[in-house]
């Protein structure tokens, strides 16, 4: 009755090309907005930041970043978590001041930089190491395409590991986030207020999802989707490969390294890269976007909130109500998960977001049938 | 004769020996690629639930103990005998063709004219379903895999004493061999051997490879393809099972088994996803490639622990010069 475009007339170009030209769709998207912005951090607390939104904000960002590149570009990777680990071992570094050695001489030390900026300078870092590591897609293709992906996630991984200057030479190998604060709020290290994490995390995820979805239906987006139906058609009528590709890799790696970078400094503090950014989390994040729903960005962060809740649920249900052992329910999960990839690709290959599209158009006709 | 000589050519041998197992893991993806399209990521974790499987019938463990347990709070165990090891595997097999079939009827019969990266997804999927069943069933404890016959031989531990001696006695050096990766290599031969006698000789072999060449024309001359896919499946499922005895003999039946998958990956990229001998060659050169470059240059100039990402890395910057792989067949792209 009320989702539809009847009586929504639209006078100008502008308006006729908006994200959202359906009225509902648009106050829906300011209600969304209005309510993580303003409600959200005023009635939160620890538990529900740390255990679900910082989670499902940071995992968005990823998801985002991965279906640019699978969803859009048709670019399979399971690279993400040696990227995401390029983001968060730049901002680390940026953070503390980027030391410069020659010849067993400190050359110089950049100054510390503000968390903010070390944020950015790790998604800048990973789009060109992702670059790097997208150039062999232009002769490479499909899975043979994915197991080079692989080759990323263990050299990176590996390299984080051993060279110790990327970790400042620390006993523990580890990378700690020092206390940093923008406009004297902290927003890294042990005593953040939870809201102000929230608020970080939030104003990067929004950024990134607006501009992932206007390059999406922009010229760019025209293009990646061209390639991922079929390369070679795409490359005869005018779309250059190349840069397609490139961008694709180049855009998609800047967001899951700033996914990499928050997920270091604001949600974890403390991170071990094997632990962390290792081939599972490629997968997750993969999963998130199968889930989700391939080519959507909506998708993106219906996948990074159901693959965050599915663990929190079923711990609540199988441990806190039945009492049962905490490793039958983490086998169970694997199970559910395997099972709901399955299940996905098989019902419905599009995802939750064609789910809500269908809902959608049923929305538009409904009380009527056709 | 040279030390460092002599050193080289034993971590050579040792390459040559790991590459045996990474080719045997590769041979089962290689069967089920070339007769479905599937490029089947599950193949590491399929090895795993055989060794589990082998190892829960030979002690005689209850199914699933731990969520009947925690369901019912009942306290059961175990059945309380134990099986011997040859009628542990034949009832293993069987086990191997249910799954085939499960897997063939409930997920890929489904998906049959998908993209083929929809399907590799799938299999992703399949790993993970199959894993969590695994350690459901079975527990997830590292677990000794103990494989002996009737008349008490073992499947063989340590090092080959006699080789050592003789190659010391010629060479003045003695070369260091696990005994298992022999048996491997010797295994590893037998099936490779049988499985090309089965493609090229028997009935369901040339079926087999007439599906592999064209679905629909081999479907039209009456060849059952559900039939086919099944059989292909527990192929995969008894060389899994295979490689599962192997990897799980020499370092216990743990999770860590299922991620010799992903090393099989770069084996299957340098030899090409279609073929046989492919699966073999690429195997030895990634397990003597690993292996040198650790020894010669990742131990002593990069740090160590190269081996993680060699194979990766070698099979990235070869598939830049050939996308097709070694023996793969050529990809023709038409609009």
């Amino acid at each position: 009755m009320f989702y539809r475009e009847a009586g929504d007339f639209s006078s100008t170009y502008a308006e006729d090309q908006q994200t959202f030209p359906i009225k509902f769709d648009r106050y829906r998207y300011y209600l969304v907005l209005f309510i993580a912005i303003v409600v959200v951090p005023f009635v939160i607390n620890d538990y529900w930041v740390n255990s679900l939104l910082l989670p499902f904000l940071i995992y968005a960002i990823a998801a985002i970043g991965l279906n640019i590149l699978v969803g859009y570009c048709g670019q399979v990777s399971l690279g993400t978590g040696g990227f995401m680990a390029v983001g968060a071992y730049t901002c680390y570094k940026f953070m503390t001041g980027v030391d410069i050695w020659w010849g067993g001489e400190l050359l110089f030390r950049l100054p510390e930089f503000n968390i903010f900026f070390s944020v950015i300078m790790g998604g800048v870092m990973t789009a060109v190491v992702g670059v790097l590591f997208g150039l062999p897609s232009l002769r490479i293709k499909g899975f043979y395409l994915a197991v080079a992906t692989l080759a990323a996630q263990f050299f990176l991984v590996w390299m984080f590991n051993r060279i110790s200057w990327f970790y400042n030479y620390s006993a523990s190998g580890q990378i700690n986030a020092p206390e940093r604060d923008i406009m004297g709020v902290l927003l890294t290290g042990p005593s953040v207020q939870p809201w102000a994490a929230y608020l970080f995390c939030l104003f990067f995820t929004i950024t990134c999802a607006v501009i992932a979805r206007n390059m999406t239906r922009g010229a760019s987006g025209r293009k990646w989707m061209a390639i991922r139906d079929m390369d070679i058609a795409a490359e005869i009528i005018g779309v250059n490969p190349l840069k397609a590709k490139l961008t694709a890799f180049a855009v998609s790696s800047f967001f899951i390294g700033i996914s990499g970078a928050l997920f270091f400094s604001v949600y974890l503090g403390a991170v071990e890269v094997g632990e962390v950014f290792g081939i599972q989390k490629s997968f997750l994040v993969l999963f998130m976007i199968i889930i989700g729903g391939l080519g959507s960005i909506f998708g993106s962060f219906a996948g990074a909130a159901f693959l965050v809740l599915l663990p929190v649920a079923l711990k609540v249900v199988g441990v806190d109500w039945l009492g049962w052992p905490t490793d039958i329910v983490a086998h169970l999960q694997l199970v559910i998960v395997g099972g709901l990839i399955i299940i996905f690709l098989i019902a419905e290959p599009h995802g939750i977001a064609q789910l809500w599209r269908v809902a959608k158009e049923k929305l538009r006709l409904w009380p009527f049938p056709h | 004769m040279n030390e460092q000589l002599a050193f080289t050519i034993e971590v050579f041998a040792n390459g040559l020996m790991a590459g045996v197992l990474y080719a045997l893991v590769a041979l089962g993806f290689v069967l089920i690629y070339k007769a479905s399209g599937i490029f089947n990521y599950a193949q590491g974790v399929m090895a795993l639930f055989a060794a589990m499987t082998l190892v829960g019938i030979q002690n005689g463990q209850v199914p699933f103990a731990h969520l009947i347990n925690a369901i019912f709070g009942t306290d059961v165990h175990k059945f309380g005998w134990s099986v011997h090891s040859f009628v542990a595997i034949v009832l293993t097999v069987f086990v191997m063709i249910a799954l085939a079939w499960a897997v063939q009827r409930f997920v890929f019969r489904h998906l049959v004219g998908q993209e083929p990266i929809i399907l590799f997804m799938a299999t992703i999927g399949l790993a993970y379903f199959l894993e969590g069943v695994a350690d459901l069933m079975w527990g997830s404890e590292l677990k000794a895999l103990n494989v002996c016959s009737s008349d008490g031989t073992c499947l063989p531990q340590g090092m080959n004493m006699w080789l050592e001696g003789t190659t010391y006695e010629a060479l003045g050096y003695g070369f260091f061999i696990d005994n298992l990766d022999i048996v491997a290599s010797i295994v590893a031969v037998i099936l490779v051997v049988g499985l090309v006698m089965f493609a090229q000789y028997t009935k369901q072999g040339r079926a087999m490879r007439a599906v592999a060449d064209d679905h629909q024309a081999a479907l039209s001359v009456g060849v059952s393809l559900n039939f086919i896919w099944i059989l292909v499946w527990s192929l995969a499922g008894f060389v899994a099972l295979v490689a599962g005895i192997m990897w799980g003999a020499k370092s216990g039946v743990q999770f860590s088994l299922s991620l010799i998958a992903l090393k099989a990956l770069p084996v299957l990229m340098l030899g090409g996803f279609t073929s046989i001998p492919g699966a073999i060659v690429g195997g030895l050169i990634i397990g003597v490639g690993e292996k040198l470059f650790e020894f010669l240059i990742g131990a002593p100039f990069l740090g160590g622990a190269t081996e993680n990402w060699f194979a990766y890395m070698l099979a990235l910057l070869f598939l830049v010069f050939r996308p097709q792989g070694l023996f793969g067949e050529k990809i023709i792209e038409r609009v």
